[in-house]
Parts: structure tokens; sequence; C-alpha cells
């Protein structure tokens, strides 16, 4: 069961980010990555880590993307034109693209020995109660930074677009 | 006994005239500078009489100059027998010479600039003389030098006078380059340039039969000696360093700095006494310097030429007389040729200074009543020099050329031929200037006491100062041959001088119209000899012009130019300017370059961490 | 049904698939809108990566950093959002290619 979920969903992904890099117009690409975000939580479940899972559909599904929605539609952006200007990006951006995925393909199959096997269910440490023990305790210091980091851009967001307004 | 108060007093006459002598005025700065020449000579009769009676050398280290691996050169003065003569020769000599020139130069702008600058000359020379290394002579050597290019370029606003004291500076350096490659073969073969530690070495190394290292070096700083005491083939600037101001031409081209180069080969005479090759040609070079120079003093018009040529030409007889072993002859004439050779100068200066600056022999004449003291002083020194006895000329050119005798036959007939020689010209330029009508158009008169009384001190030195029994005082450091029982050569070389006399006498007061009678018969003989036998030009065509064309055309065009300019200070420029433009592109502004530019640094990163660091 | 277990190392591979289109998408998409998109998704294959290796050392950490990787992904497309308003007021365009003053 696991493994056909995987499957499903890991396609489901994948095709999705592709839309994303491939469809010209900007609604579409958010749109596809909303599928994206949606399968992600799927394999967060897999793994065991329903927290993440839940705040991954709550954060990023309800939160980022809808402003991202919003942005693009008060913008009214429009299709892309294509441009030539920055030609060193499009020469050298595929081969680098490749030697990255090879790389990265060459850690993972080779550099890291003994990796589980996922099976959903063998680990339940996921819950919002031991992550919250873990947050409130050890990682005390880091949890008030992004606190006023997100009041930081609270604020600057809003500065930013207020002169948008008038 | 603090030597080297000495050397501070005309050091300080020198900073004060050249510091302040502009502001302070004629009275201030003659004060200084008689006052720091009086106090060095009064400081070194002291000394002297301190260390009689000097049996064993006296020296006095002051302070480590060099000290780099096993080269240690300190600011060592020493005093010992030599050195006492040389002393006494430059102060007190210099002292008549300055109170000469306080009259010379009484008219002269810049009197300021002249006597700071001789103070400084008198610095130098005593530290040449009271050195006991050859690196601290070598500072007197050079400034020596340095102070003959001041003083001869006084006039420094005449060409000839500049073009005269380069020539003066640049052919002594050419000498000066092979001083200072005997010195660096001295330090590579004995580890010290001190004269004592040398000469301890020495003794122990095999008198060297045909070339070895001792030759080399002796040969090395004979070749500063050839540029610093003018013999052939680097004489050529003294005759034209008579550009400078009278007491210069007595002081520095006749009495003390031209005799350095004497003064260093007794002083290295342990060297020279292992080395027969180099004492040949040290004897043979004066000897043939004495000929030649004489021969062309023969036919020189202007006075202070003839007197130039003749100190060249006594300069040959010290190194022949050197060069064949008698150190202490050789030592002996340099002290009676600052006698009379100063005297000489000094009097053409009075002549010269009487006359308002005519220097021609051909438009002097019958000055001798115009002139009394300098015509009767001078005849003391014409006499001295032709070595008639007993004026001082004799007892020492006697000396060097019994020695001469002993050694080799043929070298004393020469030299004797050049006794007959410089009898006849200095008798010569003494019948022309003082015998005879007046020629020329100025109105003479007598030189001030100032001026006159010098030259009846050096007169009287000249008559007596033969008596002086040199070789016996340095018979300790150089053993003087044995005591010639032969008197011929005695004999003949005053039957030369005699010869001279007359026949200058007979040329020039006797048959005037002989004189000019025979210059016509030589014809193009005379003009030669007149010319100096085109040694000048021959110099001039032969190295300068080859070498002023290698240097505008190869080294300026060709290297700074070129080479320089164009590959190293452009091409700096155009390179830096070529690798700006081309490092310029990437900061385009387009971000998706600069994204680009991240993942492939980051690739690299994560491969060389990864893939090559072993995954860990 | 029982099947096999899933390999870890699927889970990597598909990480490492996001983010690399990510990063294509970065590269080569014009629009500035798109670009942000495609850092989301970059920061999404990180994500997956953090949760699959908080599996395999069973540890919570990874969740952890993984929250942090989403609020701080949050905060920065606020205000990145707000940015690109303020240029598209000023530059009157969405393309990043005619955004280049910024240069020698």
């Amino acid at each position: 069961m696991d493994t056909v979920l995987f499957i499903i969903f890991a396609i489901v992904a994948i095709v999705a980010g592709f839309n994303v890099v491939l469809q010209r117009h900007p609604i579409s690409s958010a749109l596809s990555l909303v599928g994206v975000m949606g399968s992600l939580a799927v394999l967060y479940l897999l793994l065991g880590a329903e927290f993440m899972a839940m705040a991954q559909m709550i954060v990023y599904g309800g939160a980022v993307m809808v402003l991202f929605i919003f942005v693009i539609m008060l913008l009214n952006a429009g299709a892309e034109k294509p441009s030539s200007k920055a030609w060193f990006a499009q020469i050298a951006g595929l081969p680098l693209l490749l030697a990255f995925i090879a790389t990265l393909g060459f850690l993972i199959y080779s550099a890291l020995p003994g990796l589980r096997a996922v099976e959903f269910g063998s680990w339940t440490m996921g819950t919002a109660e031991e992550i919250g023990k873990l947050l409130f305790t050890q990682y005390l210091l880091p949890f008030e930074v992004i606190s006023v980091l997100i009041l930081i851009a609270i604020l600057g967001a809003v500065v930013l677009a207020l002169k948008e307004i008038d | 006994m603090n030597l080297w108060l000495i050397l501070l007093f005309p050091l300080i006459g020198f900073v004060l005239n050249g510091l302040f002598g502009k502001r302070l005025g004629k009275a201030a700065v003659t004060f200084f500078a008689i006052g720091s020449v009086t106090l060095s000579f009064f400081y070194v009769l002291y000394v002297l009489s301190r260390l009689w009676p000097l049996n064993t050398a006296y020296s006095e280290h002051s302070f480590t100059w060099i000290q780099s691996g096993f080269l240690q050169v300190g600011f060592d003065l020493l005093v010992d027998r030599l050195s006492a003569v040389m002393l006494l020769i430059v102060t007190g000599v210099g002292l008549v010479i300055h109170i000469y020139a306080v009259g010379y130069m009484a008219e002269e702008d810049g009197y300021y600039r002249f006597f700071s600058f001789f103070n400084l000359f008198l610095f130098f020379m005593l530290i040449l003389v009271l050195s006991s290394n050859l690196l601290l002579l070598f500072v007197g050597w050079e400034g020596v030098g340095l102070c003959s290019y001041l003083l001869v370029g006084y006039y420094f606003g005449e060409n000839w006078a500049t073009n005269a004291a380069n020539k003066a500076f640049i052919v002594n350096r050419i000498g000066d380059f092979g001083f200072m490659l005997g010195m660096l073969l001295t330090v590579v073969v004995f580890k010290t340039l001190d004269f004592g530690k040398i000469a301890a070495a020495v003794g122990t190394m095999p008198v060297e039969p045909t070339v070895g290292v001792i030759t080399a070096i002796a040969l090395l700083l004979f070749v500063g000696a050839t540029g610093k005491s003018a013999q052939f083939p680097l004489y050529v600037w003294l005759p034209d360093a008579m550009a400078g101001p009278t007491p210069v031409s007595a002081l520095i081209h006749a009495a003390t700095m031209v005799t350095a180069g004497v003064y260093m080969v007794a002083r290295t005479s342990f060297l020279y006494s292992h080395a027969p090759l180099a004492m040949n040609v040290v004897a043979i070079i004066g000897l043939f310097t004495a000929i030649f120079a004489a021969s062309i003093g023969i036919t020189q018009n202007d006075i202070k030429k003839v007197f130039a040529y003749s100190t060249v030409s006594q300069l040959g007889y010290m190194f022949l007389g050197l060069g064949v072993g008698a150190y202490s002859a050789g030592i002996f004439h340099v002290m009676t040729h600052a006698f009379f050779k100063a005297l000489l100068f000094l009097g053409a200066g009075s002549v010269i200074h009487g006359l308002s600056g005519e220097q021609d022999l051909r438009h002097m004449g019958g000055l001798r009543k115009a002139m009394p003291i300098t015509c009767w002083t001078l005849l003391f020194a014409c006499l001295a020099i032709s070595g008639i006895p007993p004026f001082a000329g004799f007892f020492s050119k006697d000396a060097i050329l019994s020695a001469a005798y002993a050694h080799a036959p043929w070298m004393f007939w020469i030299g004797a031929i050049t006794a007959g020689m410089t009898a006849f010209y200095v008798f010569r330029a003494w019948f022309l200037a003082f015998f005879g009508t007046y020629r020329g158009h100025h109105h003479a008169h007598e030189s001030p006491l100032l001026m006159t009384l010098p030259l009846v001190v050096l007169a009287a030195l000249s008559a007596g100062g033969g008596f002086i029994n040199i070789p016996g005082f340095l018979s300790q450091a150089y053993p003087s041959l044995a005591e010639h029982e032969n008197r011929t050569p005695m004999i003949i070389s005053v039957i030369f001088g005699v010869a001279g006399v007359a026949l200058a006498w007979l040329l020039y007061i006797a048959r005037p119209v002989l004189a000019d009678a025979w210059q016509h018969a030589a014809g193009p003989l005379y003009t030669l000899v007149e010319n100096k036998y085109y040694v000048d030009e021959i110099y001039g065509a032969l190295i300068v012009k080859p070498l002023e064309g290698i240097s505008s055309l190869v080294l300026w065009r060709g290297v700074d130019e070129g080479l320089i300019d164009t590959a190293f200070v452009s091409g700096l420029a155009r390179g830096a300017r070529g690798w700006g433009g081309l490092l310029r592109q990437l900061q385009s502004g387009r971000i998706r370059n600069y994204a680009t530019w991240v993942l492939a640094g980051s690739l690299l990163v994560i491969f060389v961490l990864g893939v090559v660091g072993g995954g860990r | 049904m029982h099947f096999s277990p899933v390999p870890l190392s699927w889970y990597l591979t598909l990480s490492a698939i996001l983010f690399v289109l990510g990063v294509a998408g970065f590269i080569y998409r014009k629009s500035v809108i798109t670009v942000f998109l495609s850092i989301e998704l970059m920061l999404n294959g990180v994500n997956l990566t953090f949760i699959a290796f908080s599996y395999q050392l069973h540890r919570i950490d990874g969740h952890i950093y993984s929250l942090f990787v989403m609020v701080v992904a949050a905060a920065e497309a606020a205000v990145g959002l707000a940015i690109i308003l303020t240029v598209f007021k000023n530059r009157g365009t969405l393309q990043i290619d005619e955004v280049d003053t910024l240069k020698l």
C-alpha cells in the first residue's frame, strides 16, 4: 500500500513540478505548485510526519500560495515574452543542471550507506506533542528568533505595500 | 688619544662654512676655514709628539662599521711612521695653501663655498691617510675625488670648468672600478680588509713568480692608483683640471690628492713585495708616464698646463721608485714634490693674479722687476724640481734614480733623460715669464702678503726639505736597499739636470730665435706633441663616442622606451584595462546570469566536498 | 496486500528532482512571479529531504528544521511579493531581464 501511494503521489509531484516550470502563464504555474504541495503533504504522512503534513497544507497551500495567486491577479501578470538578454544563463544552464542532478544522484546512491526502508506506521514520533516538546525546550531560541522574523516580515511587507495604495 | 679629532676639525669647518658661510661674511668664513686647519695641524703635532718615537704603529678603533658574515670592517685609524709623514704633509702644506687661498680668492663670489669644499677635501684626505683598512681608505679616496670635482668645477657657470670637473670625476671612476675589484678580490682571498691582517696573511704566502691572486689584487689596486694619481692611460683629467682656481691645483692636484695613489701602494707594499710582476708593471708605467708627460710639458704655452704635465711626470717618478722597491724613496719624493710643486703652482697663481688672469706664457715676460718675491721663490722651486743639489728635489730624485739603476740600468737612463727634460721645461717657463720684454697688455703688480708669505715658506722648505732623512725615518718599515756606494748615477742625473737648465737658458735668454727655428724644424712632430699626442681625441673617438651612441640608441630608445616603457609600464596598464574590460562583463545586472554562476559555484563545492572528499 | 517497503533513497531522489526543477525554473523563466514560484519549489524539495533524513535517523530534529524552513519561506514570500509590487510600480514590467540597471 505504501508503495502504491508513494508512486502515485511522487508522479503527481513530478508532473506538477514540470508544469510549474514549463507553463507560460504564471497562474498555471501557481496552481501546479499547489498540486506539488499537496502531494508532498501525503508523502510526509507516509514518512510518519503528521504534524508537518498538516503544517505544509495549512501554511503553504493555504497561505503562501493564496498570497501568490492574489499577487498574480493584482498585477495582472500576463504570459511571458521571450527574451534573449541573459544568454549565458540560457547556454550554460542546461549542462550545469545535468551535472547537478548527476552529482546528487551519485551522492544519494553511492555515498550514503545504510538507508532504511520506509514503512508507514513503523515510526510514530512525528506527533505534535513530540515536536512541541523539542521546539519549546531545545529549540526555544530559534523559535523565538523566527517569531521575530515573521514580525519583521509583516512590518516590511506592510511598509512596502503601503505606498501602493495611494 | 682621539685620533678622530684630527678629522673633526676640517669637518666642522666644512659644515659651518657650508651651511652658514653665505650669511656670515668673509671674515668669519676665513676664521673657520683657517682655524680648523690650524687646529688639525697642531693636533697632529701633538699626537706625534705624544707617540714619538713611533716604533710601533698606534691604532684606534672607533666603531664597527660593517659586520656581515666573516667580514668585519671598523672605523679604524692608524698612525705609524708612514702616516706621520703624510699627515704632516697634508696638514702642513694644506695650512700654507689655505692661507694663500685667502688672498687669492679674496675677490671671488662663492668665497664661502670654496673654503667649505677645501675643508671637506682635507677631511677626506685625512681619512684616507689615517685609515687602517682598505674600505675606509676607499671612503677617503672617493671623497677626495668628489671634492676635486666640486672644486675644479668651482666656476660652474662656465662650460670649460664643468666639462673639466666631469672629466676628472669620470676618469677617476674608471680607476676606482679597478680599485673596487681589487678590494673585492681581497675580501674573497683574505676574508678581511684590514692592512695589518692582510700583511700578516701575505707574510705566510710565497712570493708569486708570475700571475697569481696577490698579483691580481696588486694590479687591480694599481688601476685605481693610475686613475687617482694620473698615470698613463688615465692621466688625461689632470691637465684639464687646471680649470679650477690655482690653490685647488696646488693642494689637490700637486701636493695631496694625486699622491694618494702613491701612498696607497706604499701602504700595501707587503702585497707588491710578494708580486714582482706587479711591481714591474708599476715601475714601467711610472717610467713611461714620466717621460711621456715631460715631453708634452715642453711644448705647452699655458703656465698651469706646463706644471700639470710636470705633476704627471713627477708622479711617474714616484711610481718608478715604488716599482723598483724603493718605497721610502717614493714617499720622500712625495714630500719634496709637495713642497716644490705647491710652490710652483702658487707662484703661477701669483703671476696670474698679478696679471689679472693671464695664463699664456707667450704674453708674459720681464716680470722679475714687477714681482720680485714671486720670481725668486719660484727659482727655488725650479732648482728643486730640476734636481740640483742641495735643494730638496735632488735628494729624493737621486734616491729614486739610484734605486732604478740598481734594479735595471735602462730604467735609470730613461729617468735621467726625463730629469733633463724636466729641468728644461720648468726653466723654460721661468725664463719666459720673468725675463725678456713684457709681451702682454696688463699692468703687473706683486701679490699681497697673504700670498707671498706662503711662497716664502714653501721656498724655504724646497731648499732645506731634502735634509729631512725620510728614507732613514721610514727604514724601519721599508728596509731600504743598501746605501749605494756607486755615486755615478747621482752625478749623471745632476749633469742631465744642469744640461736641461743650460739648454733652456740658451733657447730663451741667449738666442731666442733658436727656439722658433727649432720649433719650425721639428714641424709635424712638434704639432703632435703640442696637441698632447692627440690622446684626448683618440679617447673621444674610441670610447666616448661609441658609449654615447650605445646609450642613446640602444639603451635609451631600445631598452628604456621600447622594452621597459612598452612592455612593463604601458603593458601593465593595457593588461589591467584588458582584464578589467573582460571581468566587467560579469556584472551584467542580469539576475539569471548571477543565478547560473551561483549554481556553477555550488555545484563545484558539492562536487569537491561530496565526490572527491569521499562523501563524508 | 503487503508490498515491499519503499527505500528511502527514492524519497531523496524525488526531492533532488524537485530541487533541480526549481533551479531550472529559476534560470530559465523570465517572469518574476514564476521565479518566486520556482524558489518555493526548491524549498519544498529541501523540506522533503529533511523529513526523509529525520525518518532515517529516527529523530524529530529534522521536522523542526523543516518547520523553520517553512516559516522562513512564508516570510520571504510575503516580503518578496511586496518588493515585486514596488518594482512593478516603478518599472512597469515583470520581466527580470528588463530590471538590469545595477551593472557596470
